[in-house]
């Protein structure tokens, strides 16, 4: 930067709380060109005088005043023209400590320095400039896949549809009623799919490939080249973003033990029965007569740890559907349904009323132990019923309401296969191979998964985060995946029923067309949507670690044949977890680099041991632990002023060489504050605070080995409401640091 | 229904429906208009002491979502308004929207100078009128605007003293209400819900006893920002519950009042219990149910529920609590199935009341195709969409959901991306 200039704001009791003189020298000493203070930065004349200075020539820009979280829309500046850094010196400095104190100085001094040393490692972002293709690929022609078809199409983007059947429909297109899906609710709709189908076949801007696979996608969203293999033979074609919606298929009822699926003809699916009934009506496969009864057998192979752990959720009101046309077509025909719950959530209860009223349906709750022949028919063993503890049910066909199984391709485990394949023929010793031959075998399932077939050093399609789903954040952010610019849309993103499919049919659309929008902007997407900057990587340095390929979330990074990755980066999400895997620290961002970060630790005023003011360094997530703090200090809790805090974008993007940088600058300790990690992780970024506590469970070692305490590094999970336990967190640790004494390497 | 030309977007709406909906689009470069009839855009969620079933804050993820708001250029927020008139015109709609006095402006740095001032005090919203706060404050820390916001109505009258308090000229207690008309191409309605009155549930105790709660308040009281600062307690004494029953389909599928359900209580109130066990190790928990409704892979939380010492789920209806010995609650329990009667004893009662479409209010100016319950239906013809609970009863994920595919269907409607 050639001009920096800092403004500090006087306002909300800062400018009563410091010696505002003091800061002269140090801007001086930061080679800060002036000092001008406001006594209201954020009001349009405070705004309007940044400006000038913009106008006149400032390229750098510390804004001394409140949060980076606060007035954001006020201290927006022109990001190719200026580089902003806003020190929260109102919540890190002012709110939590002491008026007009010695320490409270000395902390807003250190602010300002660390802001400015930032500045002789920062440069000014580019834009990135790409041709950016406008089509969107659906995967998958089953009610999420047409209806995202056509809304992407209605968004005005060309669509690619690829089927691997040889018609379009899915699972649907057997089906002869759909669960209502309009008021009242109370009855079967008819099944509209035929009428979906044909829009989406006769649509200008819609080309669909049936009796096709994909064979290749390589490249990054808005230049995804895609390779099929179809009825016309290999073809190709760029797309800019997907929608997955490969759908899911019933769990195989051969597994299910006790229901005599495979031995008894009259033991049947749901599936099988939605066929039957869309082909000829319902009949016995093993004697073609109409069954006076039929027993409906819920949560088959659901909510059971041996098959599937989690709920199906369109199981009771497929049957409930299924109850219905059963009741329409065969009026002498008795439903016995036997149910765990009967799960009709929302509007879904005017359904089951109705159900339930028809004649000739029973319900019971109950546990089904056993089918069994009893004389021409079939008889149930069903346990803990309400109707009177154990009972045996006669009925002339049992149809299991088998669950569903996301039709899914785990990336990350196809990606270990085959790397342990290679591994297990090539390996450098025999342990090695014998340790390779037993990755594959526990991966073998996986082998010829491929849907996608990308070609990502992480593996060829969406990792799944449980049960196979490919989704990483269902509440907040559903259609998020851990690959940008693929969305994961219908029953293959979660269980669900039809009209929900076609509303996540809409919403993944919505996400592929904003994923293309984004990009020709040149702006990132979620989280950080708007970033302009992009990572840059000094490969002359590089030393073929494969962290960063291996560490980065989404898949962004590719290795050529020798191991240098290579960036693409319009995958990339701009958390920084690959600068904070670098050891060699070759990887930056304009506004965000190792160095940066090192120049604001390094120029901190660490005082002598003997002047008894410890200093302990805390990185803190931007996205929880430093809103949790800023609300500590808008509640006006205190906390200990030792503290010194630097935002970071992730907790996995913190490089470890900022841990020696702050012990050899004379900090006492280190402190890492990030989101959750583990199974219900809250780290946008997925892996990042995970990533941080290994990382930083090596850096002990480091630590160890400098003869210092490992009590001088800690890494904290914080939530985003975790605001009244911040004073303790920091005291506590404060503590620890008196404790084990002076950092022994102060003042060298 | 396309044109060259896209339209801005109008979302009324600022909860996580809408708030979803206003970002998704505007994210993919359209113009969005986004009312809210609050201060502050955030909505319901942000009274929720944790999301099921993750267990997770839902101030985490409104901060990706408020950041995103704050950033993007292209949405117009619209707080303390209301849309009081609109008419169709060609394929959009000409709206008039009605803001209400900002007394409290932008300049508002939330220096916090002008509520010890204040010498009006009113039940705190933020906790569904639990607890007093001064009538100038800030109404949301974790939604936006971060601004202050005057209750005008508790102020005493010709009282000035926390515009003379404010040091930034943010206050002007002369503000008036502004109307403006505006043009947009398509509209979503993402209103919301409010939760089923606990004075309605007169046969569960509901606003006749003190320890009948509603699960909302519960929500509160777990919070750290709530009324008790987390602490969870008997309202008469302020003791520690030794006992608390959770009463499902307090309300739900029941014809006498919401005769759908709500979808999310089942899993609400096993969340709770889990946090309830998790503050009072001791306590007896039990969960009176009809059906435990929690699909998905939601199922993990009731998983945990039935695995929790100390937490007994029991099938069966409450019809009736009524006030026993010394402070204690007496539930009437029916089992629907065999019909047997169950009686038992609590400290607390949490009734999970379900959640009202708050469309079934009728205060907007639409002609909104709705069921019989009050939830909305999409009109393609019209360009008017609906998104989250105002649609359907769902949780926070299906809103989310919802509210993406609600954006991309108004979209459609306001004409082609650009």
């Amino acid at each position: 930067m050639e001009q920096v200039d800092v403004f500090f704001c006087t306002g909300c009791e800062i400018g009563a709380s410091l010696d505002m003189d003091a800061f002269e020298e140090v801007c001086d000493d930061g080679d800060a060109n002036s000092l001008i203070c406001h006594e209201c930065l954020c009001s349009p004349e405070g705004v309007a005088k940044i400006q000038e200075a913009i106008d006149g020539g400032t390229d750098g820009l510390v804004i001394a005043a409140c949060s980076q979280r606060e007035k954001t829309a006020e201290f927006d500046f022109d990001r190719t023209k200026v580089h902003v850094e806003r020190t929260a010196i109102r919540e890190l400095a002012i709110w939590p400590h002491e008026a007009n104190d010695e320490d409270t100085q000395m902390l807003a001094e250190d602010m300002i320095r660390m802001s400015l040393a930032r500045f002789e490692a920062l440069a000014l972002p580019e834009k990135l400039e790409e041709e950016i293709a406008g089509t969107v690929l659906v995967v998958g022609g089953g009610y999420a896949g047409l209806t995202a078809a056509l809304a992407a199409a209605g968004m005005g983007q060309s669509v690619e549809l690829i089927e691997k059947e040889a018609r379009l429909g899915g699972y649907l297109a057997d089906c002869s009623n759909l669960v209502p899906e309009r008021p009242p609710y109370d009855e079967l709709q008819p099944n509209d799919i035929a009428e979906l189908v044909s829009r989406v076949e006769s649509h200008a801007s819609i080309k669909v490939r049936k009796s096709t696979t994909i064979t290749s996608i390589t490249g990054s969203p808005g230049q995804l080249q895609v390779q099929t293999e179809g009825e016309g033979g290999p073809d190709g074609f760029t797309v800019g973003a997907i929608v997955q919606a490969t759908g899911a298929k019933p769990y195989d009822a051969g597994k299910l033990e006790g229901f005599g699926y495979t031995e008894n003809p009259d033991v049947i699916t749901t599936t099988e029965l939605e066929k039957m009934m869309s082909n000829g009506g319902l009949k016995r496969p093993s004697d073609g007569s109409t069954p006076g009864r039929v027993l409906f057998a819920l949560c088959a192979g659901s909510r059971d740890e041996a098959h599937l752990s989690y709920c199906s959720s369109e199981c009771c009101a497929a049957s409930l559907k299924l109850v219905s046309a059963i009741h329409n077509d065969h009026p002498d025909t008795e439903c016995v349904v036997v149910y765990r719950d009967l799960r009709a959530p929302g509007q879904l209860e005017h359904f089951y009323e109705s159900v339930q009223c028809q004649p000739g349906s029973l319900f019971t709750r109950g546990d089904i132990k056993g089918v069994s022949v009893n004389g021409g028919g079939l008889k149930v063993a069903v346990e803990n019923s309400l109707l009177g503890d154990d009972l045996d049910i006669e009925t002339d066909l049992v149809v299991l309401a088998t669950g569903m199984v996301p039709v899914s391709a785990d990336g990350e485990a196809i990606r270990q296969l085959v790397d342990a394949q290679h591994r297990a023929e090539h390996g450098e010793s025999d342990v090695q191979k014998e340790a390779a031959r037993e990755i594959v075998a526990a991966n073998l399932q996986h082998e010829g998964t491929e849907i996608l077939n990308l070609h990502y050093r992480q593996g060829p399609d969406l990792p799944t985060l449980g049960y196979g789903f490919p989704d990483s954040h269902y509440i907040c952010f559903p259609y998020e995946t851990r690959r940008t610019g693929i969305f994961a849309a219908g029953t293959l993103r979660a269980p669900m029923d039809s009209a929900q499919a076609a509303e996540d049919g809409w919403g993944a659309a919505m996400k592929a067309v904003q994923c293309i929008t984004s990009n020709s902007r040149g702006e990132a997407v979620h989280p950080r949507a708007g970033d302009i900057s992009i990572a840059e990587f000094a490969l002359q340095r590089c030393t073929q670690c494969k962290r960063c390929t291996e560490e980065c979330p989404f898949g962004t990074i590719n290795e050529d044949e020798k191991g240098t990755p290579e960036y693409f980066p319009l995958r990339c999400r701009r958390c920084g977890i690959c600068l904070g895997a670098c050891p060699e620290r070759i990887i930056s961002f304009p506004e965000y680099s190792v160095n940066a970060v090192g120049n604001a630790i390094k120029s901190v005023e660490v005082p002598d041991e003997d002047e008894e003011k410890p200093r302990v360094l805390v990185f803190a997530c931007e996205n929880d632990a430093l809103p949790a703090i800023e609300e500590a200090a808008r509640r006006r809790l205190k906390w200990n002023a030792w503290i010194r805090i630097v935002p970071v974008r992730c907790l996995g993007a913190v490089n470890t060489v900022w841990v020696a940088d702050s012990l050899s600058t004379g900090f006492d300790g280190v402190m890492l504050m990030g989101c959750k990690k583990g199974d219900d992780y809250q780290c946008h970024y997925i892996k990042g605070s995970e990533l941080a506590h290994t990382r930083m469970g090596n850096q002990q070692d480091t630590l160890k080995r400098l003869a210092l305490e490992e009590e001088r590094l800690q890494v904290l999970e914080v939530g985003r409401d975790d605001y009244a336990k911040i004073p303790e967190m920091f005291e506590e640790f404060a503590e620890t640091i008196d404790d084990v004494g002076p950092n022994p390497y102060k003042g060298f | 229904m396309t044109d060259s030309t896209p339209r801005p977007l109008l979302v009324i709406g600022g909860g996580i429906a809408g708030l979803t909906t206003a970002l998704e689009a505007a994210e993919a470069g359209r113009e969005v208009v986004l009312v809210e009839r609050d201060p502050f855009v955030g909505g319901r969620v942000l009274r929720n002491h944790q999301y099921f079933p993750k267990m997770c804050p839902p101030a985490c993820g409104m901060e990706i979502n408020i950041g995103r708001l704050k950033r993007n250029p292209r949405i117009r927020l619209l707080t303390s308004t209301e849309v009081t008139s609109a008419t169709k015109e060609g394929n959009g709609w000409k709206v008039t929207v009605t803001r209400a006095p900002m007394y409290v402006n932008d300049r508002c740095t939330v220096c916090d100078e002008c509520t010890p001032v204040c010498p009006a005090k009113i039940p705190d919203p933020a906790n569904l009128g639990v607890g007093e706060v001064a009538a100038i404050r800030l109404p949301n820390p974790d939604g936006a605007p971060k601004r202050f916001f005057i209750e005008r109505s508790a102020c005493p009258d010709g009282c000035t003293k926390c515009a003379e308090a404010c040091k930034y000229d943010a206050i002007d207690l002369a503000a008036v209400a502004k109307e403006e008309t505006i043009e947009v191409g398509a509209v979503v309605l993402a209103t919301g819900w409010h939760p089923y009155p606990l004075e309605q549930l007169t046969e569960l105790g509901g606003g006749r006893l003190e320890n009948v709660i509603a699960n909302v308040n519960l929500e509160r009281m777990a919070a750290p920002a709530g009324p008790t600062a987390g602490r969870i307690v008997r309202p008469s004494d302020g003791a520690e519950p030794k006992r608390i029953a959770f009463v499902q389909c307090a309300g739900s599928r029941d014809v006498n009042h919401l005769s759908y359900c709500s979808a999310i209580c089942c899993l609400a109130s096993m969340k709770q219990a889990g946090y309830v066990k998790e503050q009072l190790p001791e306590a007896e928990v039990v969960i009176y149910y009809i059906d435990r409704r929690t699909p998905g892979r939601n199922e993990e939380v009731l998983v945990k529920a039935t695995e929790m010492e100390g937490v007994e789920l029991v099938k069966g209806k409450v019809g009736k609590i009524e006030e026993g010995d010394g402070g204690a609650l007496k539930l009437r329990v029916e089992d629907t199935e065999s019909g047997k009667l169950m009686e038992a004893d609590a400290d607390l009662v949490v009734l999970a009341t379900g959640m009202v479409s708050s469309l079934a209010d009728g205060n907007l100016p639409f002609d909104i195709q709705m069921d019989s319950d009050g939830f909305g239906l999409d009109d393609e013809q019209a360009g008017v969409f609906v998104a989250g609970v105002a649609r359907r009863p769902e949780d926070v994920a299906a809103s989310v959901r919802d509210a993406t595919g609600a954006a991309a269907k108004a979209a459609v409607a306001a004409g082609r991306s650009a």
